[in-house]
This record gives C-alpha cells, structure tokens and sequence, in this order.
C-alpha cells in the first residue's frame, strides 16, 4: 500500500509540472512583452529585461499612438470589429432561423448551396480578381461583406433553435405575428446564449484577421492593426529614426526614448490587450460555442 | 378570440398553418436570398475564374486578348524543369508539415487525459484558460512574440544562454533553415494545443463513471484506466478530427508561413498556399497561380470525399 501511495505521488507531482510548465510557456510571452514595455528602453533594446520590468514608465504607450497611421490604423480595426460583428451576427441568427422553417421554398437545396461554401475554394487569384471586379479592392467593405454569411455560425444558430421548444413560435403564430415578429420577439431573445458566442468568435476574427489587408488593400487610410504590426515589425528601425526627429532633442529622456523594440513590443501590446480584456469573460462562451460545433458540425 | 373553443383553436390553426405554408414559402426564401446571394458571390462566383488557367492572363489586359493556352500551364508543372523542382519543393514541405501536424494531433488527446488526473479544480481551470488563450491571437502577433524571445539581436533566449555561458555567439534560429517544419510545427502546437484539448475534454466527462469504478473493483490501475476506458472513450472524437484533418492535408494555411518566412528559410517553409500567393500576387502570374489552385482544389475535394467514405466504412456517418 505505502509503494503505490508513493508511485501516484510521483504521478502527481509529474502531472503538476509538465501542466505548470506548459501554462508558463503559454503566457511568458505576452508578459515578457509587456515588461518590455513600461521598462527602460534602452536596456529593453539591449536585451536586458529579461525577468522584471526596470525602472518602470509608461510613455511608450503615449508615444506609440504618435506614429503615423497607427491611430488610423486602430480606428479601422475597431470599426470593422463593430460593425462587422454586428452584421454577422444578424445575419447568422436570421438565417439560422430562417434554415429551421421546413417550409421554405428549397430549403435542403440552399442549406446545402451554403455548407458545401464551407469546403472548397477557388483559389488565390481568381478571387482576388472576383474581388477587384466588384470594387472591393482598397475598400473598407471588403473587410465587412465577405464575413457577413458564414455557414459554421448558422449550423449554430440552426441547431441551437431546433433544440429550443417549437410551442413558442406556434401560439406567437396564432397571434397573428410574422415572421419578423417572431425572429425579433422570440427567436432572438431566446438564442442570446448562442448569439454571444458567435459574436466573440466574430469579433476575435476581425480583430485578427491580417490576409485580408495584405491581398486587397493598398491605400495605408484603410490598413488595419495587424497589418501595420506587420509592417512595423519589419520596418522598426526606420520608424525609430522617424521618432526621434518627431520628439525632436529637446526634453526628452534619452532612456526612454522610442527603440525598434519598444514600438514592437508596445504595438504588439495594443494589438492584444483588447483580447486580454475580453478573454476572461468569453472564455466558458469560447468553450460551449466549439462544443456545440463540434457536436453537429 | 375569447369565445372560441379549443376544438375550433386547432381548426384554425391548421387552417392558418396552411394558408402560411403556401403564401410563406416564397417568403422564406426571398428573406434568405440577399444572403445567399452574398454566399454565391464571394463563394461561388469566384470559380468562374478557373478560367484565367486555360490562358495566358495578365493584369490589366482583358481576358478577350489575352492568349489561350489550353493545358500548357498545367503541362508545365511537369515539363519544365524550373517548375517542376519547385512543385516538387513545395509539396514537400506542405506533406512533411502535414505529416508533422498528423502526428502532434495526439498532444491534445494527452493533454485531456492527463489533465483530467489533476484533482484541483483551481489548477485545471487555470491551465485550462491560460493555455487556451494563444489559440485567440493572431499569427502576426505570434512573430511579434518569436521575434522577441529568438531574435539573434538581443533576443530573450540568447541572452539568457549567453548570461548563462551556455553559447558563446547568438544562434540565429529565426533566419535558419534546418528545423523548419519542426519550428512551424512547435508553433502551431504552441498555439492550438490547449484549445484542441477542449473537445476531448468533454469527451472524457461524457464516460459513464460507472466503468471506472467497475475496472477499479477489478484492480486495474491509473494506466490501465487510462488505456482501457478513457482511450477507447475519446477514440470517435479523434477519429473524426483526423479524418477533417487527412482532408484538409494540403490545406495547411498561408498566414503563419507568410509572417514566419524569410530569405533564408524560404526553401523549407514554402508550402502550396504560400506558393499560390507568391507566383500570383508577388510575380503576378496569374495564369500558373489559379492552375495551381485548381488542382490543389480538385485534390482538396477528393481527400474530403475520401475522408467521408472512410467516417462512413467505420462509423456509418457522414463527416460532412
């Protein structure tokens, strides 16, 4: 007996610190890149903070947003992040519903016509070439009307809606309400649950998304905040030299003056935190909406 | 309606029912079709441009003028000799990063088992969060991330080796082609591992308790719990998921190799989506590029045909 105590002791112990030890992997980068951050900059350029944050400041942050276009570049992601989300949203939870009414005209025919979108596509150029046909090349649509239908979130929503009791939408019926009316008044309430869940996993999409700027998008008004960290993280010395003549050799601490590694490091902060912030709350959504796919998609 | 009794309630909703059923179903359709109209047009209307593979397509000059070249595009992919080393080049770094993902697709399953042994709930659900969280950056926030920790200038790896007189000059492991596919591969598991995990987790809980205690009244021990039931448990999620991924085993992604490549690793980390992007977009041939996504399209739909005929064989459903 005390033999095997002992075994599932050590079992234990091995279990606890190849989990720890992942984790750890998991997270000391963002935190690497933050202290890196609110650290001294020129011994955060040297390579020197490497455990703890060094004589702590928090200018990089102000002096970041002085760099030409990241500004911009913030409010375009944040834009499509809105209003792309919101589109997708609508239109996941509407055809969703619309996809569990067996009357519709062609309904297996359509569902299909949009599941099997989900398994092939034509390829780089012929879409590219599809897209600067329609005009959405160096369009800010371009990043909201391909996403709006996406088929993965209305299996979702459908199945999420079959589950729910059909009696509902029946005695609405005999109300005198329409369709609409029924979406709006109970469908929609009632499928907040899955609808937060494809909102989040939406947003995290177009908040990410980087291919799309780099294939279609030129004109720097539109470039969205991964691509300009992109940018960044392979032009950072040129933009050091063009923050120094910004701030100009007066008062300013040279310490703590902008380094290649400091934007890196503080855009690349920019560009998670709103990830970071949300993440802890949507976390269980994140979970039930894979669950759910994973059952019937 | 206060008058009315139940009888004549179900009369008239059937009535009702009927009336909208014949009135609605254009209703129905016509609501969902600016929708589907969208998910023709950016799905569908796309494939029309297979076209531009049977000619000799430049931009700017129209399709009309352009030269028609039958298969020639095609044909070359075999015949000439550049082309050829390089098709060959590219396929084998997309089947060798393929092969590699195959193989670590048996981490998260590990991950779920062994997590399911720790007794904490504190613990679990702190791994289970932290290590999930990688799964919601993006892959050029992932480079940011590389770049600082294995960057040959003053990157957090080398300078720790070197603090400890482990290495005496940096190592340049980002600018490096031995190890590629390994470096990709470790990333994406980096990445996806926690969040993968997550299905088989929920697999595990859905195990009747019941054969545990069963197997343990017998005498069987953690392992041979883990092997006996837990694996055989978890065996139709995994099947499944290897299944979707021997489909998509040409598909392995553009936006991690596209941040990841440089001039030095470009022999090895070049894989057919990256390919297509680079002679389209980046030497502007059209005409090659769409040939090339043709067939991987084609090749594409028959390994997801042949996935589901194999879930059918074995499971007697279909994956898709």
């Amino acid at each position: 007996m005390v033999e095997k105590k002992e075994k599932l002791g050590i079992f234990q112990i091995l279990n606890y610190s190849g989990f720890a030890l992942f984790t750890l992997l998991c997270i000391f980068p963002f935190y690497y890149l933050f202290i890196n951050t609110i650290s001294n900059n020129d011994l955060s350029s040297r390579g020197l903070v490497l455990f703890y944050p060094i004589d702590v400041h928090f200018t990089n942050y102000m002096d970041v947003f002085k760099l030409p276009g990241l500004g911009l570049a913030a409010f375009v992601s944040l834009s499509r992040t809105v209003i792309g989300t919101a589109l997708t949203v609508f239109a996941s939870a509407f055809l969703g519903y619309l996809f569990t009414k067996n009357e519709m005209w062609g309904r297996k025919f359509w569902y299909r016509f949009l599941m099997i979108s989900m398994y092939f596509n034509a390829g780089l150029i012929p879409w590219y070439l599809t897209m600067l046909n329609l005009g959405l090349v160096n369009n800010f649509l371009a990043y909201i009307l391909p996403a709006i239908v996406s088929p993965f979130f209305i299996i979702l929503v459908k199945t999420f809606i079959e589950a729910t009791p059909i009696s509902l939408q029946e005695s609405a019926q005999i109300d005198g309400a329409g369709y609409v009316v029924i979406f709006a008044k109970i469908i929609l309430p009632l499928s907040m649950p899955i609808l937060a869940t494809i909102a989040i996993f939406a947003a995290v999409g177009q908040w990410n998304s980087f291919t799309d700027t780099l294939f279609l998008v030129t004109d720097q008004k539109l470039f969205s905040l991964q691509f300009i960290l992109y940018r960044y993280m392979n032009e950072a010395t040129s933009l050091a030299q063009l923050m120094k003549q910004m701030s100009g050799s007066a008062n300013m601490d040279l310490a703590n003056m902008a380094t290649p590694t400091s934007i890196r490091t503080t855009v690349s902060m920019v560009v998670v935190t709103p990830i970071l912030l949300v993440y802890p709350f949507f976390q269980r959504f994140f979970v039930k909406g894979i669950m759910i796919g994973a059952v019937k998609g | 309606m206060n008058n009315i009794k139940p009888g004549q309630v179900s009369r008239l909703h059937t009535r009702l029912d009927r009336s909208l059923l014949s009135r609605d179903k254009y209703k129905l359709f016509l609501m969902a079709l600016p929708f589907l109209a969208l998910a023709f047009v950016f799905s569908y209307l796309p494939l029309y441009g297979w076209i531009y593979a049977f000619y000799d397509y430049r931009p700017g000059i129209p399709l009309k003028d352009s030269e028609y070249m039958g298969f020639y595009w095609f044909t070359s992919m075999f015949s000439n000799d550049v082309r050829r080393q390089e098709i060959v080049r590219v396929l084998t770094n997309t089947f060798a990063m393929s092969g590699l993902s195959l193989l670590t697709s048996v981490l998260p399953v590990a991950f779920a088992i062994f997590l399911t042994e720790i007794r904490s709930t504190f613990f679990k659900r702190m791994v289970q969060t932290l290590t999930t969280l990688p799964n919601f950056i993006s892959w050029v926030l992932v480079y940011s991330f590389a770049f600082m920790l294995f960057s040959v200038d003053n990157g957090f790896l080398n300078n720790v080796l070197l603090n400890l007189g482990l290495i005496d000059r940096p190592m340049n492991i980002l600018a490096s082609d031995s190890n590629t596919w390994l470096a990709m591969t470790l990333w994406s598991v980096w990445k996806t591992l926690g969040w993968s995990a997550i299905m088989y987790i929920a697999a595990i809980t859905g195990i009747d308790q019941e054969l545990y205690e069963a197997a343990k009244v017998d005498g069987a021990g953690r392992f041979r719990l883990m092997w006996h039931i837990t694996v055989p448990g978890i065996m139709p999620t995994f099947f499944v998921l290897l299944l979707l991924s021997i489909a998509n085993f040409i598909n392995n992604g553009f936006e991690q190799f596209y941040v990841f490549q440089n001039a030095i690793n470009m022999g090895r980390i070049e894989v057919l989506d990256l390919y297509v992007y680079n002679i389209g977009m980046m030497n502007s041939n059209f005409s090659f590029s769409t040939a090339v996504s043709l067939l991987k399209s084609i090749v594409s739909i028959v390994l997801l045909f042949a996935a589901n005929h194999l879930s059918k064989l074995f499971r007697g459903e279909n994956i898709i």
